[in-house]
């Protein structure tokens, strides 16, 4: 018997059971629709945090003080003291080196503004941090280099932080904020920049002179981190170990022992996310996978109930000529079928459960053709896996027992 | 020629320790064109023989010729071409696949049969088959629409379609009333007197074997009598004298 008519034969004695049919494909329908939504955000994600590397910069290296360990201690990042703005004048002078900013933020502390308040991080930091960042102005100056010597309360603010001060609009240059109990003058708002990578929300800032925070803020000699731009994108690795042989010497550090500071580039760090991101996906497709499986075994459960429902159809099949092998393909297509079916549909589900995720959740996704190949070739792989034991019972049937079969 | 030829034929079952001999060195010849009755009680070995003849089952011993080829010792597929292609069935319940046309049932053997690919093809011959039958006109209608004289006539063309060269019928009436019973062996006879096709016919009842040219009444795994039939029972006159049907 032809392969074709096979297929056609079984079509036709799924559609004799419609109800039944469809709800053994729902099992693949929702397995490979989960399969798919799960990897196209896995995927999405992995899509923005490339994005967002490339729209930051490659060439961006970041220095915090302290390491996850240091002297048997762990420690947070920026949890050390003992970077200082002598540090960041020395790494200033380091060969590829472009621009150079200071961190240290001022956490807590309410910004009340009139009648208004709100609560977010202050970060000190110095003149180039525009640059290094690619971020120009909504309006207003950014901090400049009197500024920061003189150590003066002013500060620039993100536009997140500009619409809850200011929910009435207008240009809030020159307006008086308060930090806390200091008052701070803003001069300057950064035009939109949106969510980070990781979702936080970039205009939800204020930033002053690092040296304002040291020392009218916090009373601190010690910076937290430094953001670096390297010259070209090219050398960022040497530059980037170039920083750290320099920081050890300045800091006594032992060959053999652990820094205490950290130096990494945006590529690093994006590395990171991504393989973090990767093992999620992983996890969420392999736990969609088991849906998949549960799917098939739901294939399996089915087609031996019609196995045994269609005995005497079997036995009649042998009866007039069908040979094992007739038999066992006919079950075997049909559990295929089922679940080539259930996987078409299954992929329609996913691409629109994914696309439905991005309009209104916001989430990025990506439905990649891998992925879509991947779960359609496991259907049809589970459907011959789970189809093939009711499918070998059907074609080891006597004749004259299945004729028999009330 | 004789089409079917059995020479001391012997089935053994063991079932657990129990050895059954369901037939216990049956020799016999069916010549074309007979109308062979076989009868028994349950037990006698005659579904035994039946399944053998079918080619469903083969021999512990002994011989089966087949148009002349001895088929009892083929392998598993040869048998399911034998059946499919020299073979014809006719069972007590029909057999008919549900919500499937009575043509596409009456197609279904043709394909297992390689030298009928073509779907025109089939069609046609399925088509003349139900014809023979004289149901031609509802070839579209579905077993449960169609009564259970015209399901074992459906049958019967099914059986027909890769013209064999014996038509095995196991109880053919078991399941039909006097009248459709008349009906269908109706069927029967004229196929076998009009186109010669040789006829077994299986049956436990005494009355339904007459219809045939010669009755072999098995008991304990032999052939007890084997006989011709002197008073035929010709089962158009006897349409032709029940009352006919009145519509309620």
């Amino acid at each position: 018997m032809s392969i074709i008519m096979t297929f056609r034969i079984a079509l036709k004695a799924l559609n004799r059971n419609k109800m039944r049919t469809a709800l053994t494909m729902l099992g693949m329908i929702i397995g490979v629709g989960a399969v798919i939504t799960m990897v196209a955000l896995g995927n999405g994600a992995q899509v923005s945090i490339e994005q967002a590397v490339q729209s930051a910069g490659t060439n961006v290296i970041m220095v915090n003080a302290g390491n996850f360990s240091s002297g048997g201690v762990r420690q947070g990042q920026g949890m050390s003291n003992s970077m200082t703005p002598d540090d960041a004048i020395a790494v200033r002078e380091v060969p590829g080196v472009q621009y150079l900013v200071e961190t240290i933020n001022n956490r807590g502390g309410q910004i009340v503004a009139g009648n208004q308040n709100w609560n977010t991080r202050v970060e000190g930091t110095n003149v180039d941090l525009p640059l290094i960042k690619s971020w120009p102005l909504l309006s207003g100056q950014f901090i400049t280099p009197t500024d920061v010597a003189s150590a003066s309360k002013v500060c620039v603010i993100g536009t997140t932080v500009k619409d809850m001060l200011f929910p009435d609009g207008g240009d809030p240059v020159d307006q008086v904020i308060r930090i806390g109990k200091h008052p701070f003058k803003i001069i300057g708002v950064l035009i939109s920049k949106g969510q980070s990578s990781v979702g936080q929300d970039q205009d939800d800032v204020i930033y002053a002179p690092f040296t304002t925070v040291q020392k009218k803020m916090r009373g601190v000699t010690y910076i937290e981190s430094m953001t670096v731009s390297a010259a070209s994108a090219d050398n960022i690795r040497q530059t980037a170990d170039a920083i750290a042989a320099v920081l050890r010497v300045r800091h006594k550090i032992q060959p053999g022992d652990n820094d205490d500071f950290m130096v990494r580039t945006l590529e690093d760090i994006a590395a990171m996310r991504t393989e973090t991101t990767k093992t999620m996906t992983a996890l969420l497709a392999g736990i969609a996978g088991v849906s998949l499986l549960v799917g098939g075994i739901g294939i399996m459960n089915i087609m031996l109930v019609s196995v045994t429902e269609r005995t005497r159809e079997i036995g009649l099949r042998l009866a007039i000529g069908a040979r094992g092998r007739d038999v066992l393909l006919q079950f075997l297509v049909e559990a295929v079928v089922l679940s080539m079916l259930g996987g078409s549909i299954g992929i329609g589900l996913g691409y629109g459960l994914s696309q439905g995720l991005t309009q209104f959740l916001l989430w990025p996704t990506s439905v990649s053709p891998d992925a879509v190949v991947m779960a359609f070739g496991f259907a049809a792989g589970i459907g011959i896996f789970f189809g093939f034991y009711p499918a070998r019972k059907a074609s080891a049937l006597d004749p004259i027992e299945a004729l028999r079969y009330e | 020629m004789a089409v079917i030829s059995v020479r001391d034929l012997k089935k053994l079952y063991v079932v657990g320790d129990i050895e059954v001999r369901a037939l216990r060195g049956v020799s016999v010849d069916v010549e074309q064109g007979e109308f062979l009755a076989v009868t028994g009680p349950s037990g006698s070995g005659k579904s035994t023989f039946m399944h053998i003849l079918g080619c469903l089952d083969r021999p512990t011993s002994g011989q089966y010729f087949l148009d002349g080829k001895d088929v009892s010792r083929l392998t598993k597929n040869e048998l399911a071409r034998i059946r499919n292609h020299q073979i014809g069935f006719v069972f007590q319940g029909f057999n008919l696949l549900s919500r499937t046309s009575a043509l596409e049932n009456v197609e279904l053997p043709l394909l297992y049969n390689s030298g009928a690919s073509k779907a025109s093809e089939r069609k046609r011959r399925a088509m003349e088959s139900l014809n023979l039958v004289g149901l031609g006109e509802r070839s579209h209608h579905f077993p449960n629409q169609l009564s259970g004289g015209q399901q074992q006539r459906v049958a019967i063309a099914r059986a027909l379609i890769n013209n064999p060269s014996i038509l095995l019928a196991d109880e053919p009436t078991g399941n039909l009333d006097t009248r459709t019973s008349v009906e269908v062996m109706e069927v029967f006879q004229t196929l076998n007197r009009e186109r010669g096709i040789t006829v077994l016919l299986i049956t436990h009842e005494r009355d339904i074997a007459e219809y045939g040219t010669r009755i072999v009444s098995f008991r304990d795994g032999h052939i007890r009598t084997d006989e011709k039939i002197t008073k035929r029972r010709i089962a158009s006159e006897e349409m032709a004298a029940l009352p006919p049907v009145t519509a309620d």
